[in-house]
């Protein structure tokens, strides 16, 4: 694309008006995640100097009207419901993907790529609801009592599975089609073909969509809310009811008051800082990646 | 790769199939449960009342009129506030600065970042920033500014792409018959650029209105209809998380509000896709 930045022969004063505005409203909107950490730093600033970092992972409990800042379940319940969801989304929105490019009719092609899309787009409380109402009461059949590490994880595992499906087939896309006619001319078979040639192609980008999809999982709210039974503890199997990270701002932001309020802004940092560590991942992996 | 014909591959062959096809009747069954369940038990309570009439008795009878009334006006606060700051910021990003120059690298890494910051961690920002330093408290003016900066790395985004779209002849031509950069912009570039700004938009309002945790300590939980701008509102969602968490009892409605809700995005999702595929690759225009 043609960038007239450089034209120096612009004769007109309403062009550097025009920019130097632009620039200004540009730099709004740049600054706004400079605006969000300093905020949370400033919020967080007071328990993290009469607490200090270490003991929210090193005090006995999470009670803070008693002072006790331990947030270490709540890391565990994160890291729990991510990684499951995560273990078993990658592999299905990876095949939905690759049915789409190389197993699905165009017939049924085109209307299950349009289904991803819708899926992605409901709204996080529809999906939490739907397990209130439905997941949890087939979980507590099971195993009582329902609202459960398992739940949360099957529906983050809905929820994040559209990001790496559109994800996956965007970079599915970008795979140059002679390697594939090249792989089909030896005679391969088309999921040796997907295997051997198109994956390793694909890498980077499937690579991105994982990480995303992993942001996406951390950072999900009011889903894991509502179905995780929000109990302040480390699991012991999968039937165990489950607070994170993001639920504990959630339920506690209501009534927090001084330490305790700062201290969930400290969880909002941890966040953010694990959300700017993806960020920074995936564009290094993109800085890598071979096509496009 | 001799083996080709030899039994292990072709049995590797056939269960790679039927995982294929099995994850896609999954995810495809998944859905149609999902989007069964909430229709088949919101239908029978979505009427006209429903959609107009204050709720009664904690939300467990009556309608959700002053919810979408609240729902609305937060959305108008969020776009006018992010429209003029996202048409700007990609306007700059697309004609005004070239790709490898420092400012526009900082501005698109940022907004990157700020993709991806989770939904509450604004409503943290929010609360900490508009309600308590800026004074606004809770009210729709406060969700909806929070609103904003979410859904303005969308906005953007897409803007941008309908700006590169527009093809360089079309700069050149108007470099070339002395016209100035402002106007070649707005006489030129902005209708041309239109439908990929119509498909942030409709993606930045299908995200707005989706949102819940960032609006319950931002817009907040008041559910009678809002008099100003400073008032609390309740967004659809948080009726939705309210109502099923809070409220017991208040499924039936709860269902009809999801159905409601549902609804409103399919809507905006389907307008984003036709405008995306008809009105991106339609070439423009009469100025």
């Amino acid at each position: 694309m043609t960038s007239l930045s450089s034209n120096t022969l612009s004769r007109w004063s309403t062009d550097e008006l025009l920019c130097w505005s632009l620039r200004g409203i540009a730099t709004i909107a740049g600054a706004i995640v400079m605006l969000i950490v300093v905020f949370l730093i400033v919020e967080a600033l007071p328990v993290l100097h009469h607490v200090g970092l270490l003991r929210f992972f090193t005090d006995p409990s999470w009670h803070p009207a008693e002072g006790l800042y331990n947030l270490t379940p709540m890391l565990w319940g994160t890291l729990f419901a991510m990684t499951g969801s995560v273990l078993i989304a990658t592999p299905l929105g990876v095949l939905s993907a690759v049915f789409c490019h190389y197993y699905a009719p165009p017939v049924l092609a085109r209307p299950y790529r349009r289904l991803i899309e819708l899926l992605a787009g409901i709204p996080s409380v529809v999906y939490g609801f739907w397990g209130l109402v439905v997941l949890v009461p087939l979980i507590a059949e099971v195993q009582p009592p329902g609202p459960s590490l398992l739940a949360g994880i099957l529906i983050l595992m809905i929820m994040i599975l559209p990001t790496i499906a559109l994800m996956a087939d965007a970079s599915l896309a970008t795979v140059p089609q002679q390697y594939i006619r090249g792989a089909a001319a030896l005679g391969l078979p088309r999921w040796a073909i997907i295997r051997g040639v198109v994956f390793p192609a694909a890498r980077s980008g499937l690579l991105t969509g994982v990480i995303l999809e992993t942001g996406r999982a951390i950072g999900e709210t009011m889903a894991i809310l509502m179905v995780c039974g929000n109990v302040v503890q480390t699991p012991s199997s999968v039937f165990d009811p489950i607070r994170t990270l993001t639920a504990n701002i959630a339920l506690e932001m209501a009534y927090a008051l001084g330490d305790h309020r700062a201290a969930l802004f400290v969880s909002g940092l941890v966040l953010m800082t694990i959300i700017v560590a993806l960020a920074v991942s995936a564009e290094w992996i993109s800085r890598g990646r071979m096509y496009g | 790769m001799a083996e080709t014909l030899s039994r292990p591959q072709d049995h590797r062959e056939w269960f790679a199939f039927v995982l294929v096809w099995g994850a896609a009747a999954l995810v495809t069954a998944v859905f149609c449960w999902l989007l069964g369940d909430i229709i088949w038990h919101g239908l029978s309570h979505v009427s006209w009342t429903f959609l107009t009439t204050s709720p009664e008795n904690a939300g467990r009878r009556g309608g959700i009129g002053p919810i979408l009334v609240s729902t609305s006006l937060i959305l108008g606060v969020c776009l006018a506030v992010s429209l003029p700051i996202g048409i700007g910021t990609a306007v700059l990003l697309a004609e005004f600065t070239s790709d490898q120059s420092l400012f526009g690298r900082m501005t698109r890494r940022s907004l990157d970042v700020l993709a991806g910051v989770p939904s509450i961690v604004f409503g943290l920002f929010g609360n900490a920033f508009f309600c308590k330093a800026l004074g606004l408290g809770f009210s729709i003016l406060s969700g909806g500014l929070t609103l904003a900066c979410m859904v303005l790395p969308i906005l953007i985004r897409s803007t941008e792409e309908g700006f590169r779209a527009v093809p360089a002849s079309y700069r050149l031509s108007a470099a070339a018959l002395g016209l100035s950069r402002s106007t070649t912009l707005v006489h030129l570039l902005l209708p041309a650029a239109v439908p990929g700004l119509l498909v942030g938009l409709v993606l930045g309002i299908g995200r707005a209105i989706a949102e819940t945790a960032a609006l319950i300590f931002t817009s907040g939980y008041v559910d009678r209809m809002p008099q100003s701008l400073l008032d609390s509102g309740r967004a659809l969602s948080i009726h939705i998380f309210d109502l099923s968490m809070n409220v017991a009892g208040g499924d039936a409605n709860a269902y009809a509000s999801a159905l409601v809700l549902v609804v409103l995005l399919l809507a905006i999702n389907g307008a984003a896709s036709w405008l995306a595929t008809y009105g991106l690759h339609r070439k423009i225009m009469t100025v």
